[in-house]
């Protein structure tokens, strides 16, 4: 088992959030993992992307050029990465802030999910990147969602702590709204 | 066993040394290597230990030969622009043979040039940066693993060769997380420092220095340096490679890059082509013999940098006219990192032309 996923958005999405989130859960489940960050000097506002890997074996390169899976938070991303996503392979999008209609691709999944609407609907969008991360497990099973919630005790700081449940029930609100995207 | 950590490769370098027992660190600030006195300023004073944010990189270097000079293990790091600063520090303890370990999480140049991943200093880092004509042992480490466990094996090597001793990584390397097994120091025979300056109370006086004025002195100790460097090029050589048994084109590079073309040889073998990895570890000393006998059955190599042409002059002087050496550069840059895809095209083409 080989998985690859680049997650991209704006510096403040949580980007880098969701993919240590992420690489905790498979580290717990045994899994080898890479997670490299790739972001701008900008505190907010800048690109930030992360790209995580995660192997039965060898993880090989942690820079990977065309994943099999991109999640884009905002509009820059998908036109910065929309074209190297692997034919066959997926892109979720955050059907709120990005418009996917001008990218031609039909090799490609793609999964619309309303994440900035689910997570202000849950009470905080600073919750977008647990929608994000909860859409993607959810339709490649890189993870499974009880490791996700039990590493956020490890992904977050202490004195987030008490966000907890909260993020659980945002990763698996963004589980729901990808299965059922996946089966309309 | 211990239990697997999920570290950045910086951080595990700054475990590295506390487990080495290095207590004494000093250093400036600079991205992409700032967790490693991050970490070491939390966790140095509760073991009696000192950090100090120096005024400048080349206060802490001087900090670093003060330290080592009495015989504490003792670090400094930094990053290119802040490495050229030390050389002068690092000249005079390699002439002074004091032990202490620089890590350099390298970034883009010449001049400010930028953060991103690069290769460009390995001429600065493995051809003696400073003055002099002195060498240093320069470790290459591809994982967040090696980052710990070469930092361990740094400074022992500093101690078992009274040299300063470097780590070369880069953005990749320093700011990639993947797990970490912190396994205890391994346990190493070394010299004791009978050298180190620790007051006189009644014993015979040291000198620590790195002037040597009479007749004959200085060529002496330079033939001295030089027998060190040829025991160290003799025993201190480590290399790696993968699926190099049978291969007709091999592939080498060092460091972050190698990670990329690790996977870009994997896929060529899927693809039925007969490639191999060579990965030094030790920039200096450099792998010869190793990768000459690797060169020399498959009559090829591909030398990838993230740079124009560096490590690609050892490894024309390591396989002579055994084999055939072409190189394949990127500079460093922001987006200026390959893909495994693009270097597996590389490496489609390269091998198309052993085949002809």
């Amino acid at each position: 088992m080989r998985k690859d996923v680049l997650i991209a958005g704006f510096g403040g999405q949580g980007v880098l959030l969701a993919g240590n989130l992420l690489s905790y859960a498979a580290i717990d489940e045994g899994k080898n993992v890479s997670y490299f960050p790739a972001y701008g000097v900008e505190k907010r506002g800048g690109s930030a992307t992360c790209t995580v890997v995660i192997a039965d074996g060898a993880v090989g390169s942690p820079v990977v050029g065309q994943p099999s899976v991109l999640v884009v938070l905002n509009q820059a991303s998908l036109e910065r990465f929309g074209a190297r996503v692997r034919p066959g392979g997926v892109l979720i999008v955050n059907s709120s802030l990005v418009d996917v209609s001008a990218l031609g691709r039909t090799d490609i999944q793609i999964v619309p999910v309303p994440m900035n609407e689910i997570a202000t609907d849950l009470g905080d969008l600073r919750m977008v990147n647990m929608v994000a991360v909860g859409a993607y497990v959810a339709l490649t099973d890189a993870v499974k969602l009880p490791s996700l919630a039990a590493a956020l005790s490890q992904a977050l700081p202490e004195r987030n702590h008490k966000f907890i449940p909260a993020n659980i029930k945002a990763i698996e609100t963004g589980a729901e709204a990808a299965r059922a995207k996946k089966e309309a | 066993m211990s239990k697997r950590l999920f570290v950045k490769g910086n951080e595990a370098a700054a475990m590295g040394a506390v487990e080495a027992g290095c207590r004494y660190y000093f250093g400036y600030p600079i991205t992409p290597q700032s967790d490693i006195p991050e970490y070491l300023s939390r966790e140095l004073p509760p073991l009696n230990g000192e950090f100090i944010q120096a005024e400048s990189e080349i206060g802490a270097i001087n900090m670093l030969l003060g330290a080592s000079a009495t015989g504490a293990r003792a670090m400094t790091s930094s990053s290119s622009p802040g490495i050229s600063l030390k050389q002068e520090g690092i000249s005079y303890m390699a002439g002074a043979e004091l032990p202490g370990v620089i890590i350099n999480i390298s970034r883009s140049g010449p001049g400010l040039g930028g953060i991103d991943a690069s290769q460009s200093d390995y001429f600065q880092c493995v051809k003696g940066g400073g003055h002099g004509g002195y060498h240093i042992p320069v470790l290459a480490p591809n994982s967040v693993q090696e980052m710990y466990d070469l930092t361990m094996h740094a400074f022992d090597l500093a101690d078992l060769y009274r040299t300063p001793v470097m780590l070369l990584g880069d953005s990749v390397i320093g700011q990639m997380k993947e797990a970490l097994i912190p396994n205890p120091r391994p346990v190493r025979e070394l010299p004791a420092k009978g050298w180190a300056v620790r007051g006189k109370s009644g014993a015979e006086q040291r000198v620590v220095k790195s002037l040597f004025l009479g007749d004959g002195e200085l060529e002496a100790h330079n033939w001295h340096l030089h027998a060190k460097y040829q025991v160290m090029k003799e025993k201190e050589c480590i290399s790696e490679e993968y699926e190099t048994a049978d291969a007709r084109l091999i592939v080498a590079g060092f460091g972050s890059v190698s990670r990329i073309a690790h996977t870009a040889v994997t896929m060529a073998r899927a693809e039925g082509m007969k490639v191999g990895l060579f990965r030094p570890v030790t920039l200096f000393p450099f792998p010869e013999k190793a990768l000459a006998q690797a060169a020399a059955r498959a009559g090829k190599v591909l030398v990838v940098e993230l740079n124009t042409g560096q490590m690609v002059e050892d490894v024309r002087l390591s396989v002579g006219a055994a084999a055939q050496v072409s190189f394949y550069g990127r500079p460093p840059g922001a987006g200026s990192l390959p893909s495994p895809e693009e270097l597996l095209e590389v490496i489609r083409k390269n091998y198309e032309e052993t085949a002809r």
